[in-house]
């Protein structure tokens, strides 16, 4: 077995367009992991929504951005199902999220017609972002994404973005400050989830076909991309990282995670385990900062230190 | 002129049906006037704290009801009430919220009860005066002001959530024994600044303690509480001479029982 080194340079351009379409996805996951402190998955039936909607719009006659937007208020309405589950009849976020999800697996098929996949005639329409051509694929997908930064930086710095961020980070103080904290959560719910459908639009337009699986994993992968950001911003600029920066950093570990992925293809593994690779990964991420604090403080460090100590 | 707080037998149970049935308040009627600084004393599980959260709205009373200011807030949950309301919680992480800067914090509180806008949060020419009110604690805070609170000790934060809890001036102030959690020294500085908080802002405040040293000490009418009524309210003058044995002795005559708090005995 040899390996191509050209191949892996060659196949790096498309796992950086690809990547930035996963980076948009996982600034939804941001919101919903990091500034609510709810795992949402949602975004598995959520992402393919906004893949089935936006083919189902082009192929209406629908122009490919105007089909992007429409795929993002589906996702909404997608995200305040979940919601309303969780805040209105008091169910356990991450069930509500499977709920919706379930639900969604039926309500992808129906807006594709009952058909497990439907492709998109690239040639015939003005997509908004192709995989014919990767330059200007990466191109659009960065100003999309930079735009989405600017967007999520500006709502989360006002009042009604900074009550949201107190919501989730002390729920307790938030209703003290007269913040109705179910409101807030509904609404980060379906702004998240509005994220994730267009990334799912994108991710579309981009391969030229939308299937029933293809959020299959959005969760991990989302994740997966906020961690990574997360460590390596961390790690380049430390304290003076601010919000614009960290949402910055989780659209770059959407790449770095495509790029991984790139590798491991590369590398001739069997792709059927690529679902388990990211998981290793994502748990390995997850597990770096606890691990790092148990270095710090541990029984079994308490116990070596005890045997330094000389008794008289 | 009407009670700046009302509360009219109001009635709360616990698990009610069940084995673990607990009437925590028994037809409670209290009337604060404004201005009133009311130290609330009490053994554990007397009801100081429930009456608190009845006003505060953590949860819906059974029977009676509750009017802030004339207004009456009974059918309200907590942040509905909110507006009229500043509270200062036990637990110094319960106040502020961790992940945020110090101004974000202040400028969250200074919206409390008010319409939340797609306007900036710190805005400008509000960051002086939140300065400037930092200053007043004397904490050193002021030159912090974009300072994760999460990075604060028990006793600044506290400071804190007193200086959010009035910063937008509450028609009532509540203090869930807010400085338990503290070491003696931060506990006597917290309660140094709620004094002066209280006074400059001429502010109506219901306070929990379990020290009766604090609660003789502070405040113009001191109410002692026991198995969810109140047991003894005195006022003015005759609140001014008491001391920690009256108290014990008031609450044995009227209950029965040896008061049963350590935490106040110790205090002694």
């Amino acid at each position: 077995m040899s390996l191509n080194f050209a191949n892996l340079i060659g196949a790096l351009p498309a796992g950086v367009a690809q990547g930035i379409i996963w980076g948009v996805m996982a600034l939804g996951v941001y919101i919903t992991f990091r500034l609510l402190g709810v795992s949402d998955l949602t975004v598995d039936g959520s992402f393919t929504t906004g893949g089935a909607v936006t083919v189902m719009m082009i192929l209406g006659g629908v122009n490919p951005w105007i089909a992007l937007l429409i795929a993002c208020a589906a996702g909404m309405l997608a995200g305040f199902a979940t919601g309303i589950l969780h805040t209105l009849f008091s169910i356990p976020a991450i069930l509500s999220g499977i709920l919706t999800q379930f639900a969604l697996y039926s309500i992808n098929l129906a807006i594709m017609g009952m058909a497990a996949n439907k492709g998109l005639p690239v040639d015939k329409y003005a997509l908004a972002i192709t995989s014919r051509h990767i330059p200007t694929a990466i191109i659009t997908g960065l100003l999309i994404a930079a735009v989405i930064i600017a967007l999520l930086y500006w709502y989360f710095g006002t009042e009604h973005g900074s009550a949201m961020r107190a919501t989730g980070c002390n729920p307790e103080m938030a209703k003290a400050q007269g913040i109705d904290i179910n409101v807030m959560k509904v609404i980060g719910l379906a702004l998240a989830n509005g994220l994730v459908a267009l990334a799912g639009g994108l991710l579309s337009q981009y391969q030229g076909f939308a299937d029933i699986n293809m959020g299959r994993g959005a969760i991990v992968i989302g994740l997966a991309a906020v961690i990574i950001g997360e460590v390596i911003g961390s790690a380049l600029l430390g304290k003076r990282m601010n919000f614009a920066g960290r949402l910055t950093f989780v659209t770059i570990g959407g790449i770095i995670y495509y790029l991984v992925i790139i590798v491991v293809l590369w590398l001739k593994l069997d792709s059927n385990y690529l679902k388990l690779f990211t998981a290793v990964i994502v748990a390995v991420f997850l597990s770096v900062p606890n691990l790092q604090a148990h270095a710090k403080s541990s029984f079994s460090r308490a116990g070596k230190m005890a045997k330094t100590v000389k008794e008289d | 002129m009407t009670a700046m707080l009302k509360l009219t037998n109001v009635c709360k149970t616990f698990n009610p049906g069940t084995i673990n049935e607990k009437i925590a308040l028994n037809h409670v009627s209290i009337e604060l006037e404004e201005n009133d600084f009311v130290t609330v004393i009490g053994g554990n599980g007397a009801g100081k704290s429930t009456m608190l959260n009845a006003v505060a709205g953590v949860w819906p009373v059974d029977e009676g009801s509750i009017r802030i200011d004339g207004t009456d807030v009974t059918g309200l949950p907590d942040f509905k009430r909110a507006y009229l309301i500043g509270r200062v919680f036990q637990d110094p992480m319960t106040g502020t919220a961790a992940d945020m800067q110090i101004e974000e914090n202040l400028a969250l509180a200074y919206k409390r009860g008010k319409r939340r806008t797609l306007g900036w949060n710190v805005k400008p020419e509000e960051r002086s005066m939140f300065q400037e009110r930092l200053k007043s604690l004397g904490l050193g805070l002021e030159d912090r002001m974009t300072s994760k609170v999460g990075l604060l000790s028990g006793g600044q934060r506290q400071a804190l959530t007193l200086l959010m809890a009035s910063l937008q001036k509450p028609k009532l102030l509540l203090l869930d024994e807010h400085t338990a959690a503290l070491d003696p020294k931060t506990a006597k500085k917290v309660l140094e600044l709620t004094q002066q908080i209280v006074e400059r802002d001429h502010l109506t405040t219901l306070m929990v303690t379990h020290n009766m040293r604090d609660a003789i000490a502070v405040g113009n009418r001191l109410i002692m509480m026991d198995e969810g009524h109140v047991l003894y309210d005195v006022r003015g003058e005759e609140k001014k001479k008491l001391t920690v044995e009256d108290l014990l002795r008031k609450f044995e005559e009227a209950s029965g029982e040896t008061f049963a708090s350590d935490e106040a005995l110790l205090s002694r």
